[in-house]
């Protein structure tokens, strides 16, 4: 190997890194708010990636008729809530308004805007306007009614809503797998080494999108309340958070990061419908290393993985997964000796 | 015990009995089809009881259990189609590498919180499926053929009617012994792992221990299952030990719930089935074949959780006759620790003792001694770091500066099961017992250093004798304390002030030398705090020595020998009770300027 391949497998690792990062960051801000594990989160890629390129052939995205569906549960859903509560005429309209009518003007909007083919920046907006739709729903449907759960029966319920989103992907997109193209094509030379255009788009976004969330967390009232939430989630319900707007808002900014990371990934791979779920591991692998606590770390960790995988698949291309994954038993080996751990769970 | 007991407790199991013997028929009465079935159920109720055990009772997730039940089934698969060797030997061989495997990766994580063990045995659970997929020689994802039958005594296993022995031998056999297990000195303390891992390592459990203990138990199970299922298709594939098949295993344990070791028996069931009506009556009902088996399936299982976040087994117990535990018989006394009469010499010294907690300091060079066989009380105001100074002594917190000695020797620094051993029992100010286990299982807990009984012992139900013992010793000091009306209430139902109570009858259950009471009287009414007092006095009289952190000052005054005062985290005054009510200081502290 020289350094210009090795140079060449850094800026791939570093790509698919920022990637992982986006996607570890999304799985740490799930769990420290709500607890779960969102296995799911890897499916909100797939969606990205694959809506994408449906619109890239003016087709609608199938996915809103999934989005039409789930606005539909969620809406019987909290107006049986609110009659058992028998709540006020007002919270009924605002109900329909929230769960039924704003994702179907997301459906009509992809609907009408589909055909036209618009140009490419359009198209991505739309794409992940439509899988961000998904996500409060699937809080309301299948998270909120068992909230209060273990962490276990939360995991499980977690990989039960991979397995139907997994297999609507399948339904929905084909088993063929799909490119998008590229933002740029620009190549540069720094320093003898050729760098792509594309990459540096994803560094770029990558780190915008990191900075933004910083922004929103520490700036915004919505993100201190989700900040709050995840440090104290009692704390934060007695001064009027609601848990479950938390978990609602939080799983929203989830589905965003990962359609994102889904257009991100586009070009540089094929996706299929089933491709979310390895590359959410990867990301789920970056935030175990940052312990499923800390922001930076798990970023860190997301950018680890992301050079090992690419430095294995030159050395060992057959065995890349296992290096990938076996690598992380010296890491967590590393963090055990490092810690002196004494909590109670749960 | 009346005459009709034992045929009462035998007819009162008869749901278990009955189910025996439709296991013992089904192969001679029931199509190919559904022993087949019955087969796979076999073997996915093996794993699904290791997973109900580690994951349901001990709350510690694997997702590798399928690579588990691989390494067995490769095993075998690698051994006796390419040397030749005999199964039972290959079997030997794959437990083997499991339990290498499986302590390894104990290691690694176990002596961490929660996503550190899901996460390696994912990370491994995915390396093997590809391992088994890529190395040459195994067939790629293609697999392994030509696997012997196995045979017993000469009887070749070929059939599946006659294979269904086996697994079904294998599996009851697994079943009563995990029953036995979670009904055991170890199975008490499995199941505080979940949640209650400080009050267990003070009645001296190595948590982490313990829990590759469970981590191991269960991958033996995976591996049993695996090798099973190699020499029943005679043919080995990665598939059926990739991640998704790890998934099943967890879901069948979870829709199973971990209340009863048949939980996991009624997840295999249910999940299998599930799967088998999806998959055959899904295409015929909507025309054509896809995804909507798994989607279907998903769906059903978020409902099911959302209806019963416990599984089913706790809805399956409420409509069998429910059994009212018997209380435990007169047994031998265990072996009582031997304490010198209240001889005045330092039992517990205390020297310059800090802890910072950042910048905060918490206790300051804080000094003091209780002597052997009085009652020494630890008072101060909110906030003084009294409870701190306690956990600095149990081992709870780890020292800044200073020293710790008990009986002579230093422990500061010691784990807290090091230190228990040691003769220190304790209380806790937020109560800590198992809710849902009895009152009297509760206090059993502390006896565990009381008796050695290991897994095997306790599988085996040879640790009768050492049982009986405890129990009874259990349900003494539950009777000792005033709750004998309680002894199979669950502890959680019980009212706070009696949960104080309970903790105590489990401190005394331990046999200790040094009795460490956090606030044992909040919540107590008048009543009851003159008889704690009275039960205190006369644990004192029996030799007993007694650390006492209390606010309640009547009740302190009259029980107590000499007192220690604390104030922001220093010792503000020592002495006789009838001192320190006039020390001005501590007047000050309590009370303001005067």
């Amino acid at each position: 190997m020289n350094l210009q391949i090795a140079a060449l497998l850094a800026q791939d690792g570093l790509t698919n890194g920022a990637i992982y990062a986006l996607l570890a960051l999304a799985l740490v801000l799930v769990f420290a708010v709500t607890r779960v594990v969102f296995v799911p989160q890897g499916e909100f890629v797939a969606f990205g990636a694959l809506s994408l390129a449906a619109l890239q052939n003016g087709a609608v995205p199938k996915t809103i008729w999934l989005l039409l569906a789930m606005a539909v549960i969620a809406t019987i859903l909290e107006l049986v809530a609110l009659a058992r509560r028998r709540a006020a005429a007002r919270a009924y309209m605002l109900a329909v308004a929230g769960w039924l009518v704003a994702p179907a003007l997301v459906a009509a909007l992809l609907w009408f805007a589909a055909p036209l083919k618009l140009a490419l920046g359009w198209q991505v907006c739309l794409a992940i306007l439509s899988v961000t739709a998904i996500g409060p729903l699937l809080y309301r449907i299948a998270i909120q009614p068992v909230a209060q759960g273990s962490v276990l029966v939360l995991l499980i319920v977690a990989v039960a809503v991979h397995f139907v989103l997994g297999g609507m992907g399948l339904l929905f997109f084909g088993a063929e797998g799909s490119r998008t193209p590229a933002f740029t094509d620009a190549m540069y030379q720094l320093g003898g080494i050729n760098v792509s255009g594309q990459s540096l788009y994803v560094y770029g976004v990558s780190a915008l999108a990191i900075g933004g969330l910083y922004w929103a967390f520490s700036q915004t009232l919505y993100g201190k309340a989700l900040m709050a939430t995840a440090f104290n989630r009692v704390g934060a319900r007695l001064v009027g958070i609601s848990p479950n707007f938390a978990g609602a808002l939080t799983l929203t900014v989830a589905a965003a990061l990962g359609a994102f990371s889904g257009v991100l990934i586009g070009p540089i791979t094929t996706v299929y419908y089933d491709s979310g779920f390895l590359v959410g591991l990867k990301g789920f692998v970056g935030a175990i290393i940052g312990g499923l606590v800390s922001y930076p770390l798990a970023a860190a960790g997301a950018l680890l993985i992301g050079l090992i995988e690419s430095y294995a698949s030159f050395w060992a291309s057959q065995y890349k997964e296992v290096i990938v994954f076996t690598l992380i038993i010296p890491v967590l080996l590393w963090r055990s000796l490092k810690t002196r751990h004494h909590e109670e769970d749960q | 015990m009346s005459a009709g007991a034992p045929r009462s407790a035998f007819v009162r199991r008869w749901p278990v009995w009955a189910t025996l013997a439709a296991l013992a028929v089904a192969p001679a009465v029931v199509p190919q089809f559904y022993v087949t079935l019955l087969n796979y159920i076999g073997l996915y109720s093996l794993v699904a009881l290791g997973l109900m055990l580690l994951t349901g009772v001990a709350g510690q997730t694997s997702f590798g259990q399928a690579a588990f039940v691989g390494v067995g089934a490769y095993a075998t698969a690698i051994l006796t189609t390419m040397f030749g060797w005999s199964p039972w030997l290959t079997l030997l061989i794959g437990l083997l590498a499991t339990a290498a495997i499986a302590m390894m990766l104990g290691f690694v994580t176990l002596r961490m919180s929660g996503h550190f063990l899901p996460l390696a045995t994912i990370a491994w659970g995915i390396s093997l499926f590809y391992l088994f997929g890529t190395l040459p020689n195994l067939g790629g994802f293609t697999g392994l053929t030509g696997i012997p039958a196995l045979s017993i005594f000469g009887f070749e296993l070929r059939q599946e009617r006659h294979f269904y022995y086996l697994i079904w031998a294998i599996a009851l056999a697994a079943l009563w012994g995990t029953h036995n297990l979670l009904d055991s000195r170890l199975g008490r303390a499995v199941r505080a792992l979940k949640g209650s891992l400080t009050m267990a390592e003070a009645f001296g459990v190595d948590g982490a221990k313990l829990k590759s203990i469970v981590f191991l138990y269960a991958a033996l199970l995976a591996c049993v299952s695996g090798w099973l299922y190699a020499h029943l298709q005679r043919f080995v594939n990665p598939t059926p030990f990739s991640l998704t098949a790890s998934i099943e295993y967890l879901f069948m344990a979870v829709v199973g719930g971990a209340g009863n070791v048949w939980g996991a028996v009624i997840g295999a069931t249910l999940i299998t089935l599930l799967k088998e009506v999806l998959q055959d009556f899904l295409p015929k009902l909507l025309g054509q074949t896809g995804q909507f088996e798994v989607i279907v399936f998903g769906i059903l299982i978020v409902v099911l959780l959302q209806r019963a976040p416990d599984g089913l087994t706790p809805l399956v117990q409420r409509l069998l006759p429910r059994r009212r535990p018997a209380d435990p018989a007169p047994a031998p006394a265990l072996a009582h620790r031997a304490v010198a009469a209240a001889t005045g010499r330092p039992l517990l010294e205390v020297l310059d003792a800090t802890k910072e907690f950042g910048g905060l300091v918490a206790v300051n060079n804080l000094s003091f001694e209780l002597r052997q066989g009085e009652i020494l009380g630890l008072i101060g105001p909110n906030g003084a770091g009294k409870s701190t100074m306690f956990n600095l002594i149990s081992g709870l917190l780890p020292l800044t500066r200073g020293n710790v000695r008990f009986n002579g020797e230093t422990i500061s620094g010691l784990a807290p099961y090091h230190i228990a051993a040691r003769g220190l029992a304790r209380t806790f100010q937020h109560v800590k017992l198992i809710g849902q286990m009895s009152v009297l299982d509760n206090v059993a807990l502390g006896a565990f250093l009381r008796t050695r009984s290991g897994v095997a012992k306790a599988c085996l139900k040879l640790d009768g004798d050492d049982e009986a013992r405890v129990r009874y010793l259990a349900a003494q000091q539950i009777r000792r304390v005033g709750l004998g009306a309680q002894l199979h209430d669950a502890a959680g139902s019980l009212p706070l002030g009696k949960q104080r109570v309970v903790e105590i009858a489990r401190a005394l259950a331990a046999d200790p030398a040094l009795l460490l009471l956090d606030e044992p009287a909040a919540g107590l009414r008048y009543a009851e705090k003159q008889e704690l007092a009275n039960l205190l006095r006369q644990l004192q009289g029996e030799g007993m020595s007694i650390l006492l952190v209390e606010h309640d000052m009547d009740f302190v005054m009259g029980l107590t020998h000499r007192l220690v005062v604390m104030d922001f985290g220093q010792k503000l005054a020592e002495g006789l009770p009838a001192d320190i009510q006039r020390n001005p200081a501590v007047r000050e502290a309590y009370l303001g300027a005067a």
